[in-house]
């Protein structure tokens, strides 16, 4: 029987296996932030332990950074203290750190497959769920807790127990104003936020391979919000045009003989998965999320349902009334007072272009906040040789200093009790964006527009 | 880590599903560079208003539960990796968790401090969670050896992967496990063909 393409790349990490199904699976590339380290470095120091392959780690603050006046010592002293930490400990370690104002800073899954260290074949762990982005490459990466940070500074290794597989096809062509955070969205939707739990996704068909290396970065990174440890599209021609010439990227004849390496990642025709899903390309519109996990969302036309099928209707209820929605509502015409782009899910230079193509001569609603944030340096830097910074600030727009931002509000950035904020980030979690903030998931189109309108209306009538 | 063995405890009741870890430590607590003191703002935006008073019909806050254990609704720890998560429950008190579902990674950052999730049938949790809304006074034990949690004249058995058993019993880490094996990792990446 042939293997999955997960299979292919797990079963080249195996270094040893133990009993009850137990894998020690070695790791090529670490991730760190200034969040989920600080405890794993103590924790080498209290061990007495070196760092097992320096060279194999990469670290930059973004979670709990300012989006403006990067230059500026920060103001906050604990995020102050969190990030010289994260710069004392590269520096006692020997990591390499893209500190802030570095040219390659960013989001950590930002510059992972910008500066070609995300690479098919790769196992890759970061002390943060998203994580799963990297899959998009072709690479099984996912989200780790601080102890096995630890572990990885250790050892390169982390014991894991072998997920199942799942294949989630959707074939066909996008409509127009779909976007690939739109087919996550439906996808999710589809599946619910557990749907995904004990396994490892795989993206396949035609409305995947169609997208373009962001717009897959877009949908592996979603991932986790089903449940699952990752998400994988198997590289392609798409995949490997976007890889060649980046700067960790491999050259010359090193790049030809990945190649060849590279191009055998994919899913033989006879493997099998644990779980298939079919979906449709044509049956995707563009999404909006009413609740407060990002399973809860519809086509932003739909009504609000009446209960959730498979969840119990008092944790259904409970998340309507925290959202201030009644059950069986339409979401049209509903005012918004802010807006956020970007996040890890829809902070790259596409997603910027969607949004500069669509408010360019127009003006952003007078009663609407919008925060744009890129998700790097690089991504900021090219938006403004594009001239994106212009087109946004003639619109009534800002463009931020790259970070997580509003994401997950950690730093200045937060949305206001009670408030709505249409955000192209990954979670609608209670309070996520701000004690009291209430998010609703779209893609950055939906959220463009939503900007201009300042209500939620059908795009799809708006698009230029 | 602390070995786990045994825990008989009263237990407090959580029903709502799909809890996420941002309601179980919010980000902004998460600017700490030790692993101290996060059982203070566990679950901080359920347990306190605005004006920092007590939310009083909030379980936590509901003198009636106490215990060492917290029963909870399916999907429990979804959202983010932060292990945060699981610290602030055992430092608030916590040592099993029982939902009839939990996510993954928070499930392994448990594992990995001593803090026991107990994955039962949903049948068996509404029970339970109905006989601790009832009587508060109800004694649960979770039996990490021979895998089983009982109350009253109930009993279920429920999975642990045997090597995590093993390092709960004994507080191993994984980290003990790795070290010791380095000479195979190092045989792994002179062998290994990924780049």
């Amino acid at each position: 029987m042939g293997k999955t393409l997960f299979e292919k790349v797990w079963d080249a990490h195996i270094v040893k296996e133990l009993d009850g199904g137990n894998e020690v699976i070695y790791i090529d590339r670490h991730l760190i932030h200034e969040v989920t380290s600080p405890q794993a470095f103590e924790e080498l120091r209290r061990r007495n332990l070196p760092l097992f392959r320096k060279e194999k780690m990469v670290a930059t603050p973004d979670h709990n950074i300012p989006t403006i006046n990067q230059h500026l010592p920060i103001q906050e002293a604990l995020s102050k203290h969190q990030v010289d930490t994260l710069l004392s400990n590269c520096e006692e370690f020997n990591v390499e750190l893209f500190g802030l104002g570095h040219p390659n800073q960013g989001i950590v899954h930002v510059i992972g497959p910008e500066l070609g260290i995300t690479l098919p074949g790769r196992t890759m762990v970061c002390g943060d769920s998203h994580t799963s982005t990297h899959g998009a490459f072709g690479a099984i990466a996912f989200g780790i807790g601080t102890s096995q940070v630890a572990q990885v500074m250790a050892t390169q290794c982390l014991l894991q127990s072998r997920p199942k597989t799942m294949r989630i096809t959707i074939n066909g062509e996008l409509k127009n104003g779909v976007l690939a955070k739109d087919v996550i969205l439906y996808v999710i939707s589809k599946l619910t936020a557990a749907g995904g739990t004990g396994y490892f996704v795989e993206y396949a068909g035609s409305a995947i391979t169609s997208l373009s290396m962001e717009g897959r970065m877009t949908i592996c990174n979603m991932s986790i919000e089903m449940g699952a440890r990752g998400g994988m599209i198997a590289p392609d021609q798409t995949t490997f045009e976007y890889i060649e010439g980046r700067e960790y990227a491999p050259k010359g004849a090193e790049f030809d003989k990945a190649l060849a390496y590279w191009k055998s990642l994919k899913s033989d025709e006879d493997a099998r998965f644990d779980q298939e899903y079919e979906y449709d390309a044509s049956d995707i519109a563009p999404m909006l999320t009413y609740g407060t996990n990002p399973g809860m969302g519809i086509k932003i036309t739909d009504n609000i349902p009446l209960s959730l099928g498979n969840g119990s209707q008092d944790s259904f209820d409970k998340s309507l009334k925290y959202m201030g929605f009644t059950p069986g509502e339409s979401l049209m015409g509903k005012s918004i007072s802010h807006v956020f782009i970007g996040s890890c899910t829809n902070s790259r230079i596409e997603d910027l272009r969607i949004v500069a193509e669509f408010v360019k001569g127009k003006k952003k609603s007078d009663h609407v906040n919008a925060l744009i944030v890129p998700g790097s340096k690089q991504v900021e830097k090219q938006a403004k040789e594009e001239g994106i910074d212009k087109i946004l600030e003639e619109a009534g727009f800002t463009l931020r200093e790259p970070g997580c931002s509003a994401c997950l509000a950690m730093n200045e950035d937060k949305i206001p009790d009670g408030a709505y904020c249409v955000s192209t980030s990954n979670r609608n979690f209670e309070g996520r964006q701000g004690q009291g903030s209430r998010t609703l998931l779209a893609s950055p189109l939906v959220a463009a527009v939503t900007a201009i309108e300042g209500k939620i209306v059908d795009i799809t009538k708006h698009l230029n | 880590m602390e070995k786990f063995n045994k825990v008989t405890s009263t237990a407090v009741p959580l029903p709502n599903e799909d809890i996420d870890t941002d309601q179980i430590i919010p980000a902004r607590f998460l600017k700490a560079t030790d692993r101290k003191g996060f059982g203070d703002n566990l679950f901080r935006d359920w347990r306190y208003n605005g004006d920092q008073s007590l939310k009083t019909n909030f379980p936590l806050n509901n003198v009636r539960f106490s215990g060492e254990i917290l029963v909870s609704g399916r999907n429990f720890g979804c959202g983010s990796s932060r292990e945060h998560a699981a610290w602030a429950l055992y430092d608030y008190g916590f040592r099993v968790i029982v939902s009839s579902f939990f996510a993954d990674i928070f499930k392994g950052n448990a594992l990995n401090n001593g803090l026991l999730p107990v994955q039962v049938s949903d049948d068996f949790l509404a029970e339970l969670l109905l006989t601790i809304e009832t009587d508060p006074s109800t004694e649960i034990t979770v039996n990490l050896e021979t895998q089983t949690i009982s109350y009253d004249s109930h009993s279920a058995s429920f999975d642990v992967n045997s090597y995590k058993k093993e390092c709960l019993i004994n507080g191993y880490d994984d980290i003990d496990y790795l070290v010791n094996i380095k000479s195979e990792i190092e045989a792994y990446e002179a062998s290994s063909i990924t780049i």
